[in-house]
């Protein structure tokens, strides 16, 4: 195994250049590097005016995602030798606004979330609980997996609806959504509905699957976004057909 | 929405999206593939009305409908169409799991058997259709 | 409201059409389009396919298919275009063009297989 690797490592200084230029650092080729031991490497000891983002380095955080060759991947879980001999080319997150070198823009993200009631929405006249509200564990298995969403944003980058669409809420924050849906302490689906059945929510989405591919948690928006195109498509046809029912 | 960039509010770089996107990426074009099936769905129902009009008009019709058909033309698309319309078959089966979760007295059936049911249903009915046709 | 009551109710149309046209489009297509052409297995009489196609349950089934399946085309056909080749801004004609064109079709499946077969 050859002991030196090359990084191609996209820059992009605002103050004095208009597009993003690439820049080869070698580093040393370590068996238990990820990409991100590497990043850090170059900011310690060759270039400190490198700019990037990460924290836990182990997965859980969603800070550290970026473009590996070609893939959204977050760089904390990306080994180096998985590319040996390399070189290995790192962008920012693709389909977000660029600020500086490899740290990208997420306030569409940030707007977009809170429009789907990202949390527990009780009834309005229900009484304050009294103790914990119960819940069995197959009642969580109904939606633990949507649960594990760290906003790590890969699916976006990974979602070309997202970069054709503006408006489009995206794959982590319709699976959030369905998080609290199908959450048996929730009572809010009627609610998210008005923003989940129009064409900036579910119905953008044409079932490309990258976000599901893309997703280092397992959280599976694509199966997310559809399972919720029959319950709203369901909901649409028993209100076409039989209107006097109060859903 | 006009931003004025300042001095601690640089200008962001944002990368234009080619038309072409879906041909950057194995993935993409697969994707694509994908949708553009649906053409041939549409020219399948197409050819199947030639066919149903040309029955009920009567033998000479559809004699006239075979020999158009075994232009070799017209069995190149359609070797092309049956091509598509199975890719369109297979992924749909195998996204079937995705979107829809089947329970069992309380479980989950697992994602493969929804898959399978829908293979041996493809099975049954293309047998079916073949025999009723060919008896 | 009418528009957003309208997508998801076309997209049960394009979805139920999808499994339709995947289920039986291919078996019809290979024996109609190359094996019976071809010649490699005997054509059925002119006879036999037409008592087979005026069969109520035939004439159904097949109606059925080809409206799902025209619909399905429409939807997705409309989705490609804007996403494929970013022709958003030409929606209303798109929508136009193809659920109008699945209308069409569908009109002329009706015609071909409850009235003049």
């Amino acid at each position: 195994m050859p002991d030196r690797i090359i990084l191609q490592v996209s820059r992009y200084r605002p103050e004095r250049e208009l597009e993003p230029t690439t820049q080869e650092y070698e580093i040393p080729l370590r068996e238990e590097w990820a990409v991100l031991d590497g990043l850090n490497h170059v900011k310690d000891k060759l270039d400190g005016t490198l700019s990037y983002r990460w924290s836990c380095r182990m997965g859980i955080c969603g800070s550290c995602g970026m473009t590996v060759n070609g893939e959204p991947r977050l760089t904390c879980a990306t080994f180096l030798t998985d590319y040996s001999p390399g070189p290995i080319r790192i962008e920012p997150l693709q389909n977000f606004p660029v600020i500086r070198d490899l740290v990208v823009e997420i306030g569409d993200f940030m707007r977009k979330l809170p429009q789907v009631k990202p949390w527990l929405v009780r009834g309005e006249d229900a009484a304050a609980p009294q103790g914990e509200l119960l819940q069995t564990p197959s009642e969580l298995d109904d939606y633990k997996q949507y649960s594990m969403c760290i906003n790590c944003m890969l699916c976006y980058s990974a979602c070309p609806i997202v970069g054709l669409e503006e408006d489009f809420l995206g794959p982590a924050a319709i699976a959030l959504a369905q998080r609290y849906n199908l959450d048996s302490r929730d009572e809010g689906a009627h609610e998210r509905m008005n923003v989940l059945s129009t064409a900036a929510g579910v119905w953008g989405c044409t079932f490309v699957g990258e976000c599901t591919e893309a997703c280092p948690k397992g959280v599976d928006p694509a199966g997310a976004i559809q399972r919720y195109k029959l319950t709203a498509a369901a909901e649409s046809l028993r209100s076409f057909l039989l209107p006097w029912r109060s859903a | 929405m006009s931003v004025r960039y300042t001095e601690f509010h640089p200008r962001w770089y944002r990368p234009p999206m080619s038309v072409f996107w879906w041909a950057h990426r194995r993935s993409y074009l697969i994707f694509v593939l994908r949708e553009l099936s649906s053409i041939f769905t549409a020219w399948s129902v197409v050819f199947l009305l030639l066919l149903v009009h040309a029955v009920s008009q009567g033998g000479k019709q559809y004699r006239q409908f075979l020999d158009l058909s075994s232009n070799p033309w017209m069995l190149a698309l359609n070797v092309i169409t049956i091509a598509f319309l199975v890719f369109h078959a297979i992924t749909w089966f195998n996204l079937a799991p995705q979107a829809m979760v089947v329970r069992l007295r309380g479980n989950r059936v697992p994602r493969s058997w929804v898959s399978y049911a829908h293979y041996a249903a493809w099975a049954l009915l293309s047998a079916l259709v073949a025999w009723l046709i060919l008896r | 409201m009418a528009k957003r009551r309208a997508e998801p109710l076309v997209w049960l149309l394009f979805s139920s059409g999808g499994l339709v046209a995947a289920l039986l489009l291919p078996v019809l297509m290979v024996l109609f389009g190359v094996v019976l052409p071809a010649g490699w297995v005997s054509a059925p009489t002119e006879a036999h396919l037409l008592s087979l196609a005026r069969n109520p349950l035939t004439r159904i089934v097949l109606l059925g298919l080809c409206v799902l399946a025209l619909f399905h085309w429409a939807h997705r056909f409309r989705y490609t275009l804007y996403d494929g080749l970013r022709l958003k801004h030409l929606s209303k004609l798109i929508i136009v063009g193809c659920y109008g064109g699945a209308l069409v079709g569908s009109g002329l499946a009706v015609y071909l297989l409850l009235v003049a077969l």
